[in-house]
């Protein structure tokens, strides 16, 4: 009972041990800080890489792939059985991007995937990613009549306007299929042997844009004699599209560090992509794709990376179609398991059936294994060293704890003299170190949640502060920082905390409990 | 001033005498004192104790070879010079240290070599302690002081069972001694009578068989110093509580029933 009520009384009369609890509140704060914003981050990072992944990947090694979809799955079928819930084929392929931007090409490396418009949605969340609200709910490879999104669908008007996208669709590909007719017609001026005579028009909004004397002369005539030419009647840019692809939200523009969108590329334009035809050695294909939709899963690997097409474009642009059978090769097949089946169990039941020189059989965590093992690796590291911190403040505790046994060495010796045993008296300094961790790390948990709560308005302070960014946007794709409070780790650290406090606080009680009674009191 | 009759305080000091005449063999004279009631057994005793003190490398002696009996119900004072060793007995007494030789003994067992749990069970119920400079704990008020051997002695669930009936008695020996207008005042804010007056009601809350008082009025003016003196001869008188009182004052000494004195480590 005394050690209860002299732990309490020294706990509010000796405020400079209250200090040493600062340090131990501030390390406490920092550990939930850190470890909220890194399982933030992984949590975000494993969302993103698993919604554009499926569970399983089942791979053929190489370009050429393997021959019959449906037979290999199949057989995935009758090995795994009921932990199967959906399959899909694609084709992946190594790929370069080329556009034009201000008459310059300029060339994107990307990775081309041909897909089953389908049943690839049935493997994996890649459509919530799309960015026109009637593909999130059907996907398709036709381009759209306008009203894509202007804003990010998941933040909302929060998110950065999106300069050029509300013209997106058809009526941008009508304005660049009108620009490029305007552009042909002043060239054809400017070379005499294809100079066509006209009359001048007014109403043609293009007409500035390439050599303004000359358009303003010519445009509205030239417009109405390019109508008739005959490779315009074959294809009509302005009412037609090529086989629409789905493209990475970072190929098709460069973010500012403002986080404001410059678009390169928007849907309703038509890119060239070139790759390797199947055989070997392999030859380089080309083929216009028009650009339907983005896809912006904000994992920024995959978003600069990958371009979707329609799986039988691909297959016969490369020639992966068997001319006797009808069928197509496929590179992999993407699986998605039911609700609580065990990866890894699956991925060895497949493994132990196919043959590994054969197909390479991964998880989604397997293909960014190295990924999540990094950040995994940064979390503990940080962890340490912010331990490290409350150790610190140990020694503080230690110090302090010294200097109030020293302090209080004639109430030692009384309550001796009045028959506290020296366990007795050892506990009342290790009951005060228990106090101050339990305090400190109470502390250190209100203040590191609340940072939590508000890291986005902090962030913003502090960046208004220094002038620099602390957090980019851009390289993340995040508009707020990341958090996810694991009550396990708050826990964890608390008793770390506390334990530390503890063990700070045993010297000094040791000390106090073998002061001897007559010493103590002589003291003074 | 004293509640004892002349009488009555002669006939306990030529007992006493007798007693210190025949260590070891209280029993023998018990039948022939005249008051029956009061038991003659030596409470507590030194049997040949030496302490010596180290200072650097020189060994300097302070008790050589010292025997002494504290019969029960006796107020007997030790007499000396300031640094003759005076408080280092009373210490020894109350098993607050150990002698270098030589046995103490407390109601007819030897009590310096027991387990240290013990000895601190003998120190919270049985010997209460008087000091010179109060020691007092600063954080706690009054009554706390008071009560604060009762926490030691107890459990945290045997206190909180008892607290009610713990300071109940707490005030009433706090009224005994004059503060009950003091109890919740803390010792910077009690004048040096008053805390003195709370160390004895501290010393005894477990109601104690002896009560060791290290020059208790040492640093009180004289009239204080005669509360207390008061307060410890009532104590011995009504209720029959054995007093060792240690001081280098001769008119204070002479209060006592018996007075030693403690001349070169030896009493005379």
């Amino acid at each position: 009972m005394y050690k209860i009520i002299l732990c309490w009384r020294y706990l509010h009369t000796r405020y400079i041990a209250l200090a040493s609890v600062i340090s131990v509140t501030l390390g406490v704060s920092t550990l939930i800080v850190v470890n909220s914003v890194m399982s933030g981050f992984t949590y975000e990072m494993q969302h993103r890489i698993h919604g554009i992944l499926s569970d399983i990947v089942f791979d053929g090694h190489g370009l050429e792939g393997f021959s019959d979809a449906a037979w290999h799955m199949q057989r995935i079928r009758e090995v795994a059985g009921d932990d199967i819930e959906a399959m899909t084929p694609t084709v992946h392929v190594p790929a370069m991007l080329n556009y034009r931007v201000q008459g310059r090409w300029v060339h994107r490396q990307v990775n081309f995937i041909g897909i089953d418009p389908e049943t690839y949605a049935t493997v994996s969340d890649c459509t919530a990613y799309l960015q026109h609200p009637e593909n999130r709910k059907q996907p398709s490879f036709k381009l759209r009549n306008g009203g894509y999104d202007v804003y990010d669908h998941v933040l909302g008007e929060e998110s950065p306007y999106r300069h050029g996208m509300e013209v997106a669709g058809w009526p941008h590909r009508q304005w660049v299929a009108a620009q490029e007719k305007a552009w042909l017609v002043a060239q054809k001026k400017n070379t005499p042997e294809l100079a066509v005579p006209e009359k001048v028009g007014k109403s043609d909004p293009f007409s500035g844009i390439e050599t303004p004397q000359l358009a303003a002369e010519s445009d509205q005539g030239v417009a109405q004699q390019w109508g008739p030419l005959t490779e315009d009647r074959i294809y009509n840019k302005a009412v037609e599209q090529e086989t629409g692809i789905i493209v990475g939200y970072a190929l098709s523009q460069i973010m500012g560090r403002d986080g404001d969108h410059y678009f390169m590329v928007l849907p309703g334009d038509d890119v060239q992509l070139t790759f390797p035809a199947a055989g070997t050695p392999p030859k380089a294909v080309s083929g216009s794709f028009t650009v339907v939709d983005f896809y912006q899963s904000k994992m920024s690997e995959y978003d600069s990376a990958f371009i979707f097409a329609p799986i039988q474009k691909i297959q016969q642009m490369r020639g992966m179609i068997d001319p006797s059978t009808g069928l197509g090769n496929v590179n992999s097949i993407q699986i998605k398991l039911r609700a609580g089946a065990d990866l890894v169990a699956v991925r060895d039941k497949l493994r132990a059936s196919f043959p590994p020189e054969m197909y390479g059989i991964s998880t989604w965590r397997d293909k960014q294994g190295p990924l999540l093992a990094a950040v995994q690796m940064e979390t503990a590291i940080l962890n340490i060293l912010l331990f490290l911190i409350i150790a610190v403040a140990g020694f503080g505790i230690l110090a302090i704890f010294f200097m109030i046994v020293v302090e209080k060495t004639k109430d030692i010796g009384i309550l001796k003299s009045l028959g506290a045993s020296g366990g007795g008296v050892m506990s009342i300094f290790l009951t005060y170190g228990l106090s101050l961790g339990t305090v400190g790390s109470g502390a250190g948990v209100l203040l590191g949640l609340l940072f939590v709560r508000h890291i986005d308005n902090i962030r913003h302070w502090v960046e208004v502060l220094t002038g620099q960014p602390v957090f980019d946007p851009s390289i993340y794709y995040f508009q707020e920082i990341p958090t996810l409070i694991q009550p396990l780790m708050i826990t964890w650290v608390i008793v770390g905390a506390i334990a530390i406090a503890v063990i700070a606080s045993v010297l000094p009680a040791l000390r106090a409990a073998r002061l001897h009674p007559v010493e103590a009191l002589r003291y003074e | 001033m004293s509640n004892v009759s002349p009488a009555v305080r002669q006939q306990q000091q030529s007992k006493s005498q007798q007693a210190g005449s025949l260590p070891g063999h209280a029993h023998d004279a018990a039948p022939d004192t005249v008051q029956a009631s009061e038991s003659p057994v030596a409470i507590l005793a030194a049997r040949d104790v030496r302490k010596n003190y180290h200072k650097g490398q020189n060994i300097i002696p302070v008790l050589r070879g010292l025997d002494v009996d504290i019969r029960e119900g006796e107020f007997i004072s030790i007499i000396g010079q300031s640094g003759c060793g005076k408080s280092t007995l009373l210490h020894l007494l109350g098993t607050l240290d150990h002698p270098d030789t030589g046995e103490i003994h407390f109601s007819g067992s030897r009590v310096d070599n027991i387990a240290s749990k013990k000895r601190d069970q003998l120190r919270n119920e049985t010997f209460g302690f008087v000091f010179q400079f109060y020691h007092l704990l600063p954080e706690l008020t009054a009554l706390g002081n008071v009560l604060l051997p009762l926490m030691i002695g107890h459990g945290l669930f045997g206190y909180l069972s008892n607290r009610k009936k713990f300071r109940s008695r707490a005030v009433e020996l706090l009224s005994m001694v004059g503060l009950s207008h003091r109890l919740n005042h803390k010792p910077r804010e009690l004048s040096g009578g008053e805390m003195q007056r709370t160390a004895i009601a501290r010393a005894l809350i477990n109601g104690p068989r002896v009560l060791l008082a290290d020059e208790p009025t040492g640093n009180l003016d004289r009239k204080a110093g005669q509360e207390i003196l008061n307060i410890l001869r009532n104590l011995n008188v009504n209720k029959n509580l054995t007093i060792v009182m240690v001081t280098h004052d001769e008119g204070i000494a002479a209060q006592a029933d018996r007075t030693v004195r403690l001349i070169e480590g030896r009493l005379e």
